[in-house]
């Protein structure tokens, strides 16, 4: 395994720490001119999400950890596992429950993922950041209602629930924002 | 160019004529001293930058280092006998780019002949309210900082334990790459971490008599040989500046750029050209008694204008330039 050198430390940097691997969001040199230097270092663990921080002596050395994003397919989930493929090379990957933590309820088959790999394996998976679907169940609609007097808690074909405008009825395709969990528009 | 802009670098302007106002009126006189030099200073924890000039009639390409301070220069018109100097200009360390630091910057650094430890502390705060504007002052040994800000007692016979306690007791992050029983570095990060945050909050912060291993060119305290005459001042948990009552023996200059000599080979760092001229103009002619001081004019001019990274008050900062 490569090891890294605190010099060459800087912002997205992943490396191992106790074992899992993690992402440098800060790292401020502190440098007392009278003595050592040390890096004060925020980091990503990545798979658990958390911020930590550390304060490494300047020439420390870190291992790197084999972490890359790529492109891959959502294909379906099997109550454990969900599966995801290359469409280029056509391998698969599946996912455990950890990396889709909070947006599975986001997963739709056939969309393109952006998904985190270490030694090969998905550890975060980030959906596109709109996605289309269904309205599986809500309050009737109201006729000549029109957006923005208030909303109505709607609950979509993958469990996700947003609020919607008064007008949207069971049965319609709405667009969601993944990152901020909100209606935008009707679907075409 | 927004206004705010042309209105930040006309009162750096201002601030920079109003130091050489101060230096005239008080008979010091400014030196412009040689940015580039044969040698380099061989503290461990400075990195010079260098470059390589050609010199007609000289022959091959000649590797020359900026200055990390105009010290030994000045010091060597000290030893000529030149009285009281200041310079105020650009200075370069290597490898230094933070909020607070960048590789290039303008220093104050002044000489006072006859000026003992507190002598110079005095004019060092009144320096820097120039720019600040009055502030309370307090000044208190690196002793009892530990003691009133860290809990620590007797900073000088305490153990590597204590000080780890006390990082822990305040929360400091784990720290990675340090020996259990490296003291000196644990009374580092405690003096870092811990002490210097609180320094300066309110008012300046003078730390004097710093432990002798961190005498730099500072005079052992002939009271105390565990203490050196070397102050630091603090504002908003910032250093400043940093005095000596200077070394004045010259065999004892040879000794400690000899001893940084060893902890550079022992730390895998390149030795330097020792400054042979400075040294014997030192045992030749001798450095009168006196005080000097290095001020960091970024970060005083940044703190009397409320920034807190010299980026914000520069024309052009390093990454930019």
């Amino acid at each position: 395994m490569a090891s890294i050198s605190t010099s060459e430390f800087k912002n997205g940097l992943k490396f191992l720490m106790d074992g899992q691997p993690c992402t440098i969001v800060d790292n401020t040199i502190v440098q007392p001119g009278k003595g050592q230097a040390f890096n004060r270092v925020k980091y990503r663990n990545l798979i658990t999400g958390k911020v930590l921080e550390n304060t490494f002596k300047s020439g420390e050395k870190v291992e790197s950890a084999d972490v890359m994003d790529t492109d891959l397919q959502y294909l379906y989930a099997d109550g454990e596992f969900w599966h995801f493929m290359d469409p280029t090379s056509f391998e698969q990957y599946q996912a455990g429950p950890a990396a889709v933590v909070d947006v599975d309820k986001w997963l739709v088959e056939q969309d393109m993922c952006t998904v985190t790999l270490w030694n090969g394996d998905p550890i975060v998976v980030k959906p596109p950041k709109q996605v289309i679907l269904e309205v599986t169940d809500t309050d009737p609609g109201l006729k000549g209602d029109t957006a923005g007097t208030g909303g109505k808690p709607a609950t979509l074909s993958t469990g996700a629930v947003v609020q919607v405008p008064l007008f949207i009825t069971i049965g319609e395709k709405i667009i969601c924002n993944t990152e901020t969990g909100e209606y935008v528009s009707r679907a075409k | 160019m927004t206004s705010e802009r042309i209105e930040l670098l006309q009162k750096r302007a201002q601030a920079l004529t109003v130091l050489r106002d101060y230096f005239r009126k008080n008979a010091v006189m400014e030196v412009d001293t040689p940015v580039l030099s044969r040698a380099a200073v061989s503290d461990v924890h400075l990195s010079s930058l260098q470059t390589a000039i050609d010199l007609p009639n000289v022959g091959q390409q000649q590797i020359y280092y900026l200055h990390t301070s105009p010290e030994y220069p000045m010091k060597r018109l000290l030893c000529e006998g030149i009285g009281d100097i200041y310079y105020l200009g650009k200075v370069f360390r290597n490898g230094d780019l933070s909020p607070r630091h960048q590789p290039e910057f303008t220093m104050l650094e002044w000489y006072r002949l006859d000026f003992d430890l507190s002598e110079m502390v005095e004019e060092t705060l009144s320096v820097a309210q120039l720019l600040l504007g009055r502030l309370s002052t307090e000044v208190m040994t690196y002793q009892q900082a530990f003691s009133r800000f860290a809990g620590i007692d007797d900073i000088h016979h305490t153990s590597a334990e204590v000080c780890r306690a006390c990082l822990q007791k305040h929360q400091v992050s784990e720290i990675i790459g340090v020996d259990a029983d490296d003291k000196p570095l644990w009374e580092q990060l405690v003096l870092t971490e811990v002490i210097e945050p609180q320094l300066g909050q309110g008012g300046l912060t003078c730390l004097t008599h710093f432990p002798a291993r961190e005498a730099a060119l500072a005079q052992i305290s002939p009271d105390n040989n565990l203490t050196a005459e070397r102050f630091e001042v603090f504002y908003q948990g910032m250093e400043l500046a940093n005095g000596y009552h200077e070394l004045q023996d010259a065999d004892a200059y040879r000794q400690r750029f000899e001893a940084n000599q060893l902890l550079r080979r022992q730390n895998g760092l390149a030795e330097v050209p020792l400054d042979e001229a400075l040294l014997q103009t030192l045992k030749e002619q001798g450095l009168p008694d006196c005080s000097g001081v290095a001020m960091g004019f970024d970060r005083l001019f940044a703190l009397s204008q409320g920034k807190t990274d010299l980026a914000d008050i520069l024309s052009f900062d390093t990454l930019n330039a």
